[in-house]
């Protein structure tokens, strides 16, 4: 079926009164930005739906892309004919057949903003209706909740058909949220983490933290590929990698074993935030879940946040493991996030770290240490790379074994 | 070399011995011993390329043969893999039973790997099988017992190609879900006839790459997920420590290759090899003093064709084809020079004079109509020769 546009209904963001024009306004970027391979598409939007023509464009390639763009609810593709009835008969066919499965259940629903056009709603209900009963085996027609629904709009210019309502990503369009950092490790959850902070509308920049030699190249590699498969939500996100290996070889010489978890944590969340200010970001986000590790309890996250009043959220918070693999399998991080690549949470982990540090001793053991030249030093070192969708970082070697196999 | 006509004809009829190594096979075994070289276990970029090339035939044979990724893991051949199911099991299960459960017509390294079994003590029941080489089920059902940990059955009879009641063993197996069940597949594999020799309730099975043009001394052994079993080789810990030992790493990603090349048109391959046997078969069995042992059936692989002419020694009819060009073999390569040959037709309570007569022909894609022709009129040469001798037909 050759799909001549699709037309997208808003989520949330059409109850958001005086603002819903700048959420118009970025939904309508956000869209342009991942159809940009497309140059022939033209995106009209308006103020309750958004039109997308698309001028020759493949909608199957279009669909994959448009699934991921939050701030959409549903949308449908559709096609443009002439305004006889010859012709919304046999498309109507068309789509129909396309769709259909023996046994549904169906209902005509025509809208007609032309006035002029020769038959009214229920005399292009009754007449379509019928002509598909004649064609079509064993449908049945059902008005209340019918599997499937044929919308034809009668406009000024031609008629619009279609018979899908494909569900979009929902939330809010990135962007309309601010901007924040998030603390991507390369583990399962902060992933999922980054997912719901976008899901939310929140413009996010990556912070992620690496101790060579203690970590491969491999670790840091495996990170920024994850954020290319972020950044398919997003368009594009900027990942700063932040030097921890000397900040980690002091606090291991100087800090009491049970300690040197919440001390280095600490630290990490400070240079997120000092990172976040100077790129005038409003949050934090990050990956942590109640309970899940030492790092994780009430009590150490209350030793660890400590060190500023900037908000930490933390999307994945009040989620079980499987609920929070599940997401990354339906996002498409969690085989990459099982790779087996030792990153800096992991080096030098104390096998017994207190799981209820105090603050007070946390705060006393880090003053032997020279806090603001340590973070000044890993601040001097860090590296921005823009990322974009599907980036690839870990030396992938797949065509070549396809090659020789 | 022989010549026929004035021109020099070479038929090769012998691939259920080995086949030729593809050389696009050969190509890639070649590439990844001078390129990928590293030790997959090694931590640095050399190693790690080898790893991912090591996982990439895994995954490639696992999509191949319909299993997970991590069922697989690779052997030196058929008799590595073969000695590894049945010891491995043997050894590991000694604990819940001592009775293992075998056919009489398989393969050397099935057969001895039991007989050293029943040296160290195991008590081994070998099943009888008809006059088409077939298992009957019934008989495995009565010599189940509750000291039983082993089952191991062939999918494809090396030496007449019976096609063994897997799916049917199966069956009853299903109910016995603690037995280990094993099927040396090694001579099973491109001949459309994959899932009725390994059904979900196979455990273990076995490969050898050489029967499918890749190269020598490398095999597949396909292990169930969650079947324990004690490995032979202890060592480094490579394949999960199921198997140590450095991987051969060319001669792997050369058998994934192959692997895919040999299922490619699978179907059409094997109607193929169907094709000269029938054509064989049809001008033989008209001919008197001739038995054929492997008719064309559904119970029969369409790749081997066994037969006997009365009086004839196997091995001077095979000698005899070899003047004019004709490679075949007696009943089973690696049994052909050893006095208990023809081991699956003494199974089957065929008369040892007979028995040795039989030779075996077994063919492969490369094989063509045209060479079955050439066949049909080398042997008509020898076979009037010899039943002019033998007052054959009188």
């Amino acid at each position: 079926m050759k799909y001549t546009e699709v037309m997208v209904r808003y989520g949330e963001l059409s109850t958001k009164g005086k603002n819903r024009k700048d959420f118009i306004g970025r939904l309508a970027g956000n869209v342009t930005k991942v159809l940009r391979d497309y140059p022939q598409i033209e995106i009209h939007p308006k103020h309750d739906r958004m039109h997308i023509v698309l001028n020759g464009a493949p909608f199957e390639e279009v669909d994959q892309r448009l699934k991921k763009v939050f701030g959409i609810q549903t949308y449908s593709p559709t096609i443009k004919v002439d305004k006889t009835l010859e012709a919304i008969e046999e498309t109507a066919l068309a789509l129909m057949k396309e769709t259909y499965r023996k046994g549904m259940t169906f209902k005509v629903n025509t809208k007609r903003s032309d006035h002029h056009f020769a038959y009214d709603t229920n005399e292009l209900n009754l007449m379509i209706g019928d002509y598909l009963f004649k064609h079509l085996n064993d449908l049945k027609v059902e008005m209340k909740h019918p599997d499937l629904v044929l919308r034809i709009e009668v406009r000024q210019d031609a008629i619009y058909l279609s018979n899908q309502l494909l569900r979009g990503a929902g939330g809010m369009p990135v962007g309309t949220g601010g901007r924040a950092v998030m603390m991507l490790s390369g583990g399962i959850d902060s992933p999922v983490a980054s997912y719901l902070a976008l899901k939310r509308g929140v413009d996010i920049e990556m912070i992620h933290f690496y101790s060579p030699p203690y970590t491969t190249e491999k670790a840091l590699n495996k990170a920024k590929e994850l954020t290319g498969i972020l950044a398919n939500y997003a368009g594009r996100i900027n990942f700063i990698a932040v030097p921890f290996a000397e900040i980690q070889e002091i606090i291991k010489e100087k800090i009491p074993e049970g300690y040197l978890m919440t001390v280095q944590r600490r630290f990490m969340l400070r240079l997120a935030d000092q990172i976040r200010a100077k790129r005038k970001e409003l949050a934090i986000f990050n990956g942590e879940s109640v309970g899940q590790v030492a790092s994780q309890t009430l009590e150490s996250m209350a030793a660890i946040n400590d060190v500023t009043t900037t908000p930490v959220l933390r999307p994945v918070a009040t989620m079980d493991k499987t609920e929070i693999i599940r997401l990354a399998e339906k996002i498409g991080t969690f085989e990459l996030s099982i790779q087996p690549f030792e990153d800096c949470c992991t080096i030098f982990a104390p096998p017994r770290p207190k799981t209820k540090p105090r603050l007070d001793k946390a705060r006393e053991f880090e003053a032997r240490l020279d806090v603001d030249g340590l973070i000044q030093r890993a601040l001097d070192g860090i590296k921005v790379t823009p990322i974009y969708p599907n980036d690839k970082f870990l030396a992938d070697k797949a065509e070549e074994d396809t090659a020789l196999l | 070399m022989a010549f026929l006509g004035g021109v020099k004809f070479v038929i090769y009829f012998d691939n259920s011995a080995t086949t030729k190594i593809d050389p696009s096979v050969l190509s890639t075994y070649d590439q990844v011993a001078q390129t990928i070289w590293g030790n997959p276990s090694s931590l640095h970029k050399l190693g790690d390329r080898a790893f991912q090339l090591l996982e990439s035939s895994r995954k490639q044979i696992a999509n191949l043969l319909g299993t997970q990724t991590d069922e697989i893991f690779f052997t030196s051949g058929g008799t590595e893999s073969n000695n590894l199911a049945i010891k491995g099991t043997a050894f590991q299960k000694r604990k819940f039973g001592k009775h293992l459960i075998t056919s009489s017509v398989e393969h050397a390294s099935v057969t001895n790997a039991f007989n050293a079994l029943e040296y160290l003590g195991f008590r081994v029941t070998h099943l009888p099988v008809d006059k088409n080489g077939r298992v009957n089920v019934n008989d495995l059902r009565n010599a189940l017992d509750s000291d039983t940990t082993l089952v191991s059955v062939m999918g494809v009879n090396n030496e007449i190609g019976t096609i063994q009641p897997i799916d049917d063993i199966s069956d009853l197996l299903a109910n016995y879900p603690t037995i280990n069940f094993h099927v040396d597949n090694v001579q099973a594999l491109g001949k459309n006839i994959w899932s009725r020799v390994f059904t979900p309730r196979v455990d273990f099975s076995s490969l050898s790459a050489h029967k499918f043009h890749g190269p020598r001394g490398i095999g597949v052994f396909y292990k169930k997920e969650g079947k324990m079993l004690a490995p032979l080789h202890d060592g480094g810990g490579q394949e999960k420590g199921l198997r140590s030992g450095t991987e051969n790493l060319p001669a792997i990603a050369a058998m994934a290759k192959a692997m895919r090349l040999v299922l490619t048109n699978e179907h059409a391959k094997a109607d193929k090899e169907a094709a000269i046997k029938a054509k064989i078969v049809d001008y033989l069995q008209k001919k008197p003093g001739i038995k054929i042992f492997s008719p064309v059936n559904n119970d029969f692989t369409p790749h081997i064709l066994c037969f006997s002419l009365e009086g004839i020694r196997g091995e001077t009819l095979v000698h005899a084809l070899e003047n004019y060009g004709i490679f075949t073999s007696t009943t089973s390569a690696c049994a052909s020079t050893k006095v208990d040959e023809a081991s699956t037709l003494i199974a089957m309570h065929i008369d040892d004079k007979v028995a040795t007569s039989a030779i075996r022909l077994s063919f492969d894609e490369t094989n063509t109509l045209a060479e079955a022709d050439e066949f049909i009129k080398v042997f008509e040469q020898i076979y009037c020769h010899f039943a002019q001798i033998n007052h054959l037909g009188e």
